[in-house]
């Protein structure tokens, strides 16, 4: 097997809350809370779950966008946890982010040369000339006209914008792209435009990708593997053909079972799973397993002890009870 | 709820302590001594000497200062023998200038600041909030262009020039007794002299701060009139003049209740332009006084101290009151 | 019969420094008591823009509205369009309810849930405040808020996202409404609590017999509740028709390339997904003739450039199914085995 290009283990990530008004309810919100994966290289990991359940945090403490609390994330085999700035200034080029809101992350007052020509001015010597012939050509590659090399973002539309995003990110040819909801800020028929662009990117630069999203049917398509999380835990890891085909985990069964097909056939005649209430707080997740509180197989262990992710046929699972 | 309003007042007391701290430590670096200047023009050294030693400068700066808290807890004695006299607590030091206790002088000149303060409060909000909701009700409209050039004009002005012409109109309409104007009316025994001392004052303090709240009331009014909460209420059936008045209003105006405590508390340490065109010996006249004219120290300390309380003591006010317009920010 | 809000040719502008922005162009269409319509289309197609006209909720001063939008009540037939504003405002909370896309923002912060819902029931009944409150802790129960009673006192900041929606959807059924119109009322939720809300809705439309309109972008969502689609596309109405015959027998390109362009998580096929190229178009300044033409790789297959100088009529391809394209069923299923 392979050397995983990015080694994550027992990763923590907790926020001190404000505390409100007279600030004496500071909490511990623990937003990720022992999280363990590898991605290897050109590979597409999904890293799924509902709001509240960390999976942009985690995206952002890899790249040391936060400091983690804990753990330690492997780049490359060196450990950029607790790296100082200079080292991480080096790693950074190898490692890029696309946001999900391609209006508010670029910025309005530079141009898409600018934009996409600072990571160069940053990390290499080139001249202004091999940086602007480096642009329009990164601009091709992504799908736009190298010509509008001095727009600015505004003049470009949504999807057009994410592509300049993805530009900025492959510059420096990137070997992890972690991207945060690329694609839930676009309307559907953009949506399959910039997917099948990131494909084509990663077929042509060997990219790995961690795929953060809330929309299970995009990462079903895109991904290799899939991680789902839950208050701020793992639930399952599965290659995405078992995870979607049989889920092991109750709240992956749940998840699926409650995102609508386009089919109206199929609808009128599927069994739903509907999950009753509401998700805890991250503040104050329940005890032992954190599920167990909208799970309908919870026994007495559940309340009482957290599941250990243990192999269950193809998957990686965290349950007591695993389908 | 107690626990979080004892902490902030002990904060507050604690920041008036260092502020005390600040100015003496100004004061002692100034190449200025009171003592000297307290005797006048023909002086023998023996004089200064026995001058310092009265008004308790012959010790050393941090005793000067110990001695001063000391004074506003158990009120302080001055002089030796048959001059001997006592300012009782709380005592903020003797005024030479002014022949009195430092209480005294502040009190005395306190109800012209607070007479000048609420009255332009009251007139500023009622001009400026009624003119703000007018103008965004009106958007776009030669009303609301009115209210822009008022905005304009008003706070673009300096005070010192409002003050001239509305001190010049008022002389020029025979309102203004420059003599009768330094002298106390309650509004108790003669409302109407104490309306005729304070109207010409409240409405130069007030024109500025009046600009500027209709420009908050505009802006704050126009913004909530777009958000999904005001298209809720219209989606319910509620008239445009209940969602103005219920919904808009509260969320508009509750911003401006920060601003304006603050810009009251600010006022009770003084305004100093408009009591000097108007004669009126508030706090902010005395205080200029203290410190160009006479450097009367213990005055200058009294005075700072106050104003300062007043802006600590509303700081906390207002996020009370803040705290309770706004239940995110009780319960949070 | 005539259904229960028929809307015939409505359109909507708005005058801009640029030009004018046509955002609803001649839409008609009908809904019926206990029918779902859901108007399907991406940003800027005119989906609620149109429904925000029937509600009578765009600014009169910088909106141009033409058309009718007729209810069909028993008292007889009332076009909001024209009605008077007094007439139209007493109709909003009581006969036509909405509901909107992000029920946080959509919910007075300064006021607790219970007076929110009381006071659009205070609006249109008579009745004191007791028995506002006693309707509010009903209509919050119906919706399904566990403990409503105590509930009833919380701010909206209290409300967890999914509760916050069910509260707004408490609120524009207090007064038993007629029409529910839905404003993507699930993008804003993580998909377990979308599927509660969409749960919701059908639950209470059965209660209440209701016509909804149900605005989304999610082709899921509207298979799951829909009974009628209406496409939408640069303001106008492209294809309308039954579910499954949208679904299954598209006859419009652009409905086709969505369907398509959309991932299934019941399937699984790799590869590249099928996309419709370019952009929508500038509401300003629309291609000629079809305006989904510059995107449609149909386009060329057509005789004598016709989607290029004209645009196509809305025609009947089945019962109630009608599609607004110059190509016949037969000749998109000839094109695409070309190879288009």
């Amino acid at each position: 097997m392979a050397t995983p290009i990015l080694k994550v283990s027992g990763l923590k990530k907790y926020f001190l809350s404000s505390g409100g008004f007279t600030g004496r309810n500071k909490q511990v919100i623990k937003a990720v809370d022992g999280v363990d994966f590898e991605i290897y290289p050109g590979e597409t990991v999904g890293l799924v779950g509902e709001s509240g359940c960390g999976k942009t945090t985690v995206g952002r403490t890899i790249l040391k966008l936060y400091d983690p609390t804990e753990g330690s994330i492997f780049f490359e085999g060196q450990d950029i946890a607790h790296a100082s700035k200079v080292e991480i200034f080096s790693i950074r080029s190898k490692m890029q982010m696309i946001f999900q809101d391609p209006y508010a992350s670029l910025n309005p007052r530079h141009t898409v040369g600018e934009i996409i020509g600072a990571p160069f001015q940053i990390h290499t010597k080139l001249s202004k000339d091999e940086i602007k012939n480096e642009v329009q050509s990164l601009l091709t590659k992504v799908g736009l006209n190298p010509e509008h090399i001095n727009r600015f973002p505004h003049e470009f539309s949504g999807g057009q914008r994410q592509r300049i995003g993805i530009a900025r990110a492959l510059a420096l040819r990137p070997k992890l792209i972690v991207a945060d909801e690329p694609v839930s800020a676009l309307d559907v028929s953009i949506q399959a435009q910039v997917v099948n662009l990131l494909d084509d990117l990663q077929d042509e630069y060997g990219l790995a990708y961690l795929f953060v999203a809330h929309d299970l049917s995009v990462v079903q398509h895109i991904s290799d593997r899939v991680i789902v999380m839950y208050l701020g835990k793992v639930m399952e890891i599965a290659k995405t053909e078992s995870l979607f085909k049989e889920p092991r985990h109750p709240y992956t069964k749940a998840l699926l079972s409650a995102v609508p097909i386009p089919d109206p056939k199929l609808e009128r005649s599927r069994e739903r799973i509907t999950l009753v209430g509401d998700l805890p707080t991250p503040a104050n997740p329940p005890s032992g397993c954190v599920f167990n509180t909208r799970c309908w197989k919870a026994k007495d262990i559940c309340r009482t002890t957290a599941p250990e992710l243990l192999t269950v046929g193809s998957s990686t699972v965290a349950c007591h009870f695993p389908e | 709820m107690f626990k979080y309003v004892s902490r902030r007042l002990a904060y507050a007391i604690f920041l008036l302590f260092l502020l005390s701290i600040v100015v003496y430590l100004i004061f002692g670096l100034l190449p200025i001594d009171p003592a000297r200047i307290s005797c006048g023009v023909h002086c023998s050294p023996a004089t200064v000497l026995g001058n310092r030693h009265r008004l308790g400068l012959d010790v050393p700066l941090y005793e000067q200062w110990w001695r001063f808290i000391c004074g506003i807890f158990a009120g302080r004695t001055y002089g030796d023998g048959a001059a001997q006299f006592t300012c009782p607590a709380p005592s903020l030091g003797y005024s030479f200038p002014h022949n009195e206790c430092v209480t005294n002088v502040i009190a005395g000149a306190f109800p012209f600041t607070l007479s000048l303060a609420i009255g332009a409060f009251i007139l500023w909000m009622t001009i400026g909030v009624s003119f703000g909701i007018i103008a965004a009700r009106f958007r776009g409209t030669f009303i609301d262009k009115a209210a822009t050039a008022f905005v304009l004009i008003g706070s673009s002005l300096p005070t010192f020039i409002v003050g001239l012409l509305v001190y010049i109109a008022a002389f020029l309409m025979h309102w203004i007794d420059p003599i009768s104007q330094g002298l106390w009316v309650s509004p108790f025994s003669d409302p109407f002299g104490f309306f005729k001392n304070f109207i010409f004052p409240w409405i130069t303090l007030a024109l500025a701060f009046a600009a500027i709240y209709t420009r908050l009331t505009r802006g704050n009014v126009i913004e909530t009139s777009s958000e999904d909460f005001i298209r809720t209420a219209r989606a319910k059936g509620v008239s445009e003049r209940r969602i103005l008045i219920k919904h808009n209003l509260r969320t508009s105006l509750a911003p401006l209740v920060t601003n304006a405590g603050l810009d009251f508390g600010g006022l009770l340490g003084g305004a100093i332009i408009t009591e000097s065109i108007f004669q009126l010996p508030g706090l902010g006249m005395i205080s200029l006084k203290a410190v160009l004219h006479d450097y009367d120290l213990p005055l200058i300390m009294g005075t700072t101290l106050v104003a300062a309380t007043f802006i600590i003591l509303f700081n906390l006010i207002v996020d009370l009151a803040y705290a309770y317009l706004d239940p995110r920010v009780r319960i949070a | 019969m005539s259904s229960f809000l028929e809307v015939k040719n409505l359109s909507v502008a708005f005058p801009t420094e640029d030009g004018i922005v046509q955002a609803t162009n001649e839409v008609t269409f009908s809904v019926d008591l206990g029918q779902t319509l859901a108007i399907v289309g991406e940003s800027g197609s005119g989906k609620s823009v149109s429904n925000l006209a029937i509600m009578g909720l765009h600014n009169p001063k910088s909106t141009r509205i033409s058309g009718q939008a007729i209810f069909n009540l028993e008292s007889g037939p009332i076009d909001v369009l024209t009605a008077p504003t007094e007439t139209v405002r007493k109709m909003r909370g009581s006969t036509m309810s909405m509901i909107f896309q992000d029920p946080m923002s959509s919910l007075h912060p300064f006021f607790t849930i219970g007076n929110q819902i009381a006071e659009s029931w205070l609006l249109h009944n008579e009745g004191g405040k007791k028995e506002a409150r006693a309707r509010a802790i009903e209509m919050l129960d119906l919706v399904g808020i566990p403990s409503a009673d105590r509930r009833v006192d919380d701010y909206p900041h209290q409300f967890s996202g999914g509760m916050r929606q069910r509260a707004m959807i408490a609120m524009a059924l207090v007064n038993n409404p007629k029409l529910l119109i839905a404003d993507e009322p699930t993008t804003a939720l993580d998909v377990t609590i979308q599927a509660q809300i969409i749960e919701l809705i059908k639950q209470v439309q059965k209660e209440f017999n209701m016509a909804v309109i149900l605005i989304t972008h999610d082709l899921g969502v509207v298979a799951e509740v829909a009974d009628h689609i209406n496409v939408m596309y640069a303001g106008r109405l492209v294809e309308t028709g039954p579910v499954d015959d949208v679904f299954y027998n598209s006859d419009h390109p652009y409905t086709r390339g969505l369907l398509n362009s959309i991932p299934r998580v019941d399937s699984f096929h790799g590869g590249r997904l099928s996309t419709i190229p370019g952009q929508p178009p500038s509401l300003i300044h629309l291609p000629n003739g079809c305006s989904f033409q510059p995107r449609c790789s149909y386009a060329k297959h057509v005789f004598g450039n016709k989607c290029e100088i004209s645009m196509p009529e809305l025609s009947q391809k089945a019962a109630n199914h009608l599609a607004r394209c110059h190509l016949s069923e037969a000749e998109i299923i000839s094109a695409t085995k070309a190879g288009a």
